[in-house]
């Protein structure tokens, strides 16, 4: 057993929401939640239980607000949820895109008129062609999300396209620069692109391999380390069992930190395979509008 | 008239703002990211004394984008602007090899890096050694009002507050956590103001180096006002458009072989690089 680092949540920036469990139409074959049509370990969260999170998120001054699931679209309050979230501050939800309804995007678009808040639609595809994106993510669901991107830029939204990376890193150009020409031939002539690293934990574990004893977090490793970057320094998430301290860890026990946001406050031990991930690659679960890296501060006498 | 290293800036403390200022004086300029524009800063120091300021503070951010990075020393020292240092004073300072912008968009860092590697090189090692230095934050009290002066935020030299991605309660937080009842700040190139509880209130006070992304040529600057100055309470903002000779900042551009993309920003009003990290609202108002 390495030793293991614990950090301190420097402030509740990012409020997440377990908003479908984990409950999914599809069922990608890298999920490190193993959602699906049939998972039900996690369930969903109704409009009463956001609005009540909502409230008690003030006094911990957050700044913005993701909701995640399985897919949020499947949670029948998801409209009336994202309109109420944008009374409170800024809205992001990751979604696969493939189960829109027009009222549904028209309600959105009102409700992001009407807010000062910036409301992202999140859409995972995982390439940009069919060929690398359903075997992961299921037969025909290339096409089927990228007609739900075309959705959503027909009601005026810019989706961030964010992909897990299926292939080796040098390739990342390569592969961006086709999908920001695919997106322009599907009429998003704005795209905006993020790739993300794969986590081996959950379904991905199978798909591949998971996690090697050593693909640990050591306390030598945070030495002039900016644990900001990590997402248990700036975020909790709340799931129908309560508050857990990310997206990522959901199956584990010690990733439940308490029913409030206040008794989710305690640190956190980077014991993870999954937080090895997080701590190579930085800031995978943020908006690119918050990319930030620390800089030194002058010492002030 | 070019700054000559240790004629002027040469007394380390002129420009650099003092931490904590007791300041009775009722109108204020606050100027954000100048980045290397000396044509707007020279017109907006004139401007605002034209308007009764009293006292000029400029959030940092001094160079990137624009042409002859040492001459915006120069005004600085002249009209004795009062500084505190940006993410991008702190790179040049220290002699980093990059912005440390973050963006993953390879045209995003293409263009950064253009501009980090010519701003780099044209400014002088004394005024690199005085960005170095510059404090990263400022306090003033003014008429009983505590006024935080930052670049990005509080917090964190290079953090991102846009409008539509920062909720009211953060920013209640911030001022709750500083105790400040009036936070000024720069660093995404856009003016925007919130009100705050206890009236208190958060301004980023826009940039002079370069134009909002919003179709104009214009670039912004903000006023404060206290006591007599403020009839209409405690205190008054004003956001203040600033024409200036931005048809003979192109042209240095040009002659300093700067990107064309910088250029047609600065005739058009329109951003074309480093886009990546607007969040959708911001990014919707341009047309790139």
């Amino acid at each position: 057993m390495v030793d293991c680092p614990t950090v301190e949540l420097q402030a509740l920036d990012e409020l997440w929401f377990q908003v479908a469990g984990t409950r999914c139409n599809l069922k990608c074959t890298h999920c490190f939640i193993s959602c699906s049509p049939h998972n039900d370990s996690f369930g969903y969260l109704g409009l009463e239980e956001v609005e009540r999170r909502l409230k008690e998120s003030i006094e911990h001054g957050v700044k913005e607000y993701y909701f995640t699931g399985g897919e949020p679209f499947l949670n029948r309050e998801m409209v009336p949820i994202l309109e109420l979230t944008l009374q409170y501050g800024p809205a992001t939800v990751l979604t696969n895109a493939t189960v829109f309804k027009t009222d549904w995007l028209e309600r959105l678009r009102d409700a992001e008129a009407a807010s000062i808040y910036s409301l992202e639609f999140r859409v995972s595809i995982d390439g940009p062609t069919p060929e690398i994106n359903d075997p992961i993510r299921g037969e025909n669901t290339f096409e089927r999300a990228m007609r739900g991107v075309q959705m959503l830029v027909e009601y005026g939204f810019m989706p961030i396209i964010t992909m897990t990376r299926t292939w080796e890193l040098e390739e990342d150009q390569d592969v961006l620069g086709r999908f920001r020409q695919v997106l322009h031939e599907y009429g998003y002539t704005r795209p905006r692109l993020k790739v993300l690293p794969r986590l081996q934990i959950g379904a991905e574990a199978t798909r591949t391999e998971g996690y090697g004893v050593h693909d640990r977090v050591t306390c030598e490793m945070m030495d002039d380390y900016d644990a900001g970057q990590l997402i248990c320094t700036h975020s909790r998430i709340v799931t129908d069992r309560g508050v857990a301290v990310c997206p990522i860890l959901l199956e584990a026990p010690d990733a439940h930190l308490g029913q409030s946001l206040s008794d989710a406050r305690t640190p956190f031990a980077l014991s993870h395979g999954a937080c090895y991930t997080c701590y190579q690659y930085g800031a995978i679960c943020t908006n690119t509008s918050v990319n930030q890296i620390e800089q030194s501060r002058s010492t002030i006498t | 008239m070019l700054l000559v290293c240790g004629d002027g800036l040469n007394d380390r403390n002129i420009g650099r703002l003092n931490l904590s200022n007791l300041i009775n004086t009722m109108q204020l300029a606050f100027f954000g990211g100048v980045y290397n524009n000396y044509l707007a800063l020279d017109a907006a120091v004139r401007d605002a004394r034209g308007r009764g300021a009293e006292k000029l503070y400029c959030l940092g951010d001094l160079g990137a984008f624009g042409p002859h990075p040492d001459r915006v020393f120069d005004v600085i020292h002249d009209a004795g602007v009062e500084c505190i240092q940006g993410n991008y004073d702190n790179g040049i300072g220290n002699g980093m090899d990059n912005c440390q912008c973050g963006y993953t968009d390879p045209r995003d860092n293409h263009f950064a890096q253009i501009s980090y590697d010519y701003t780099y090189e044209n400014t002088s090692q004394c005024h690199r050694d005085w960005m170095k230095e510059l404090p990263t934050e400022g306090r003033l009290e003014l008429d009983g009002l505590s006024v935080l002066l930052c670049h990005g935020s509080p917090r964190k030299t290079n953090e991102f507050l846009w409008q539509s991605t920062t909720s009211t309660h953060f920013l209640n937080k911030l001022a709750d956590d500083f105790e400040s009842e009036l936070i000024f700040g720069t660093h995404t190139g856009i003016h925007w103001e919130r009100e705050l509880s206890r009236n208190r209130r958060f301004v980023n006070v826009g940039v002079l180096g370069r134009p909002e992304n919003d179709g104009r040529t214009n670039v912004w600057y903000t006023l404060l006002r206290t006591g007599d100055d403020a009839p209409s309470g405690p205190y008054e903002i004003e956001f203040v458009p600033l024409v200036y000779d931005h048809e003979r900042l192109a042209r240095e551009m040009a002659g300093e072989k700067l990107p064309e993309e910088f250029i047609e920003t600065i005739m058009s009003g329109w951003w074309s690089t480093c886009l990546e990290v607007l969040p959708s609202k911001e990014r919707r108002a341009g047309i790139y």
